[in-house]
């Protein structure tokens, strides 16, 4: 079995920066910083959606995380925070508490997934190199037989026009309250 | 071919790496980052579960496209929410949501 494929350096790659930069949002005290390396974490993650041959599902993170959700973000810290001027200094005693409660779960789950979940994967697929069939995804979301998620998909449309009115009225509470 | 298990264990680590954010952050958007960070880490997990162990179903799939829009929803909230602190208390920390009535 090879060891260095482009496919195992690519991998590495994607690994090295979806920790790395999620590490760094994590830890970085600008705000403006930490929404950068969300970004990159995110495209890192959408390589490795890629990297398992799932297109749309890449596509879907780019442009619903990488394009909606971080210009949100970005937009909320132009318009909330005072850059420069505000970057948070959290006590040292905090960030070794998250750090222990971090390290102990990381211990816990790899252990458990080392000694009892031993996955075999299926052999006969030894390279991702089928995608999934697009009309596969449309028939699944929605149609209305056994797993087939039609009811999901309508709920999750309203659940969206909930939040759109609830963020119109949230946001705009204080104009009300005014006048 | 990657082992399944190399991509549990990335899941895990950017989860914890979520986590700690969560703990550690004063700021709301900062928590709100960190809570990016860890749908995303369960969104590895489901496809990649879904991709090796069950190659020929998309059911991990479909729950990460719901989990993508509902992560999109509730960001979009949070934001409304944090905008609205801000106004009234002059500021985004945690500490400023305290009282939630005046």
């Amino acid at each position: 079995m090879e060891l260095i494929t482009a496919n195992n350096i690519i991998f590495a790659l994607l690994s090295v920066v979806v920790l790395g930069c999620g590490l760094l949002s994590v830890l970085t005290e600008k705000l403006m910083h930490a929404a950068f390396y969300l970004f990159l974490t995110l495209v890192g993650v959408a390589g490795l959606y890629l990297q398992m041959s799932y297109d749309f599902l890449a596509a879907a993170q780019l442009s619903v995380y990488a394009g909606g959700i971080l210009m949100l973000f970005i937009f909320a810290i132009v318009l909330v925070h005072k850059i420069g001027e505000n970057s948070e200094h959290v006590r040292m005693g905090k960030k070794v508490w998250a750090g222990i409660a971090a390290f102990c779960g990381i211990a816990v789950v790899l252990c458990t997934m080392f000694l009892f979940g031993n996955f075999s994967a299926d052999p006969s697929t030894d390279q991702f190199t089928e995608t999934v069939n697009m009309e596969l995804i449309g028939r699944t979301l929605l149609g209305t037989g056994k797993h087939q998620y039609l009811l999901p998909f309508e709920a999750t449309g309203i659940l969206l026009l909930a939040c759109i009115i609830g963020a119109l009225v949230i946001a705009n509470k204080e104009k009300e309250d005014k006048e | 071919m990657i082992p399944v298990q190399f991509y549990l264990v990335i899941s895990t680590l950017l989860f914890f790496i979520g986590v700690f954010g969560f703990i550690s952050r004063k700021n709301l958007i900062g928590l709100l980052m960190s809570i990016e960070l860890i749908l995303n880490a369960v969104n590895i997990n489901f496809v990649a579960f879904n991709r090796y162990l069950f190659p020929n179903q998309i059911e991990g799939y479909i729950y990460s496209l719901f989990i993508i829009v509902v992560a999109a929803a509730e960001t979009a909230v949070a934001i409304a929410i944090i905008m609205n602190v801000y106004r009234r208390m002059g500021n985004e920390t945690v500490k400023s949501i305290k009282e939630l009535k005046n």
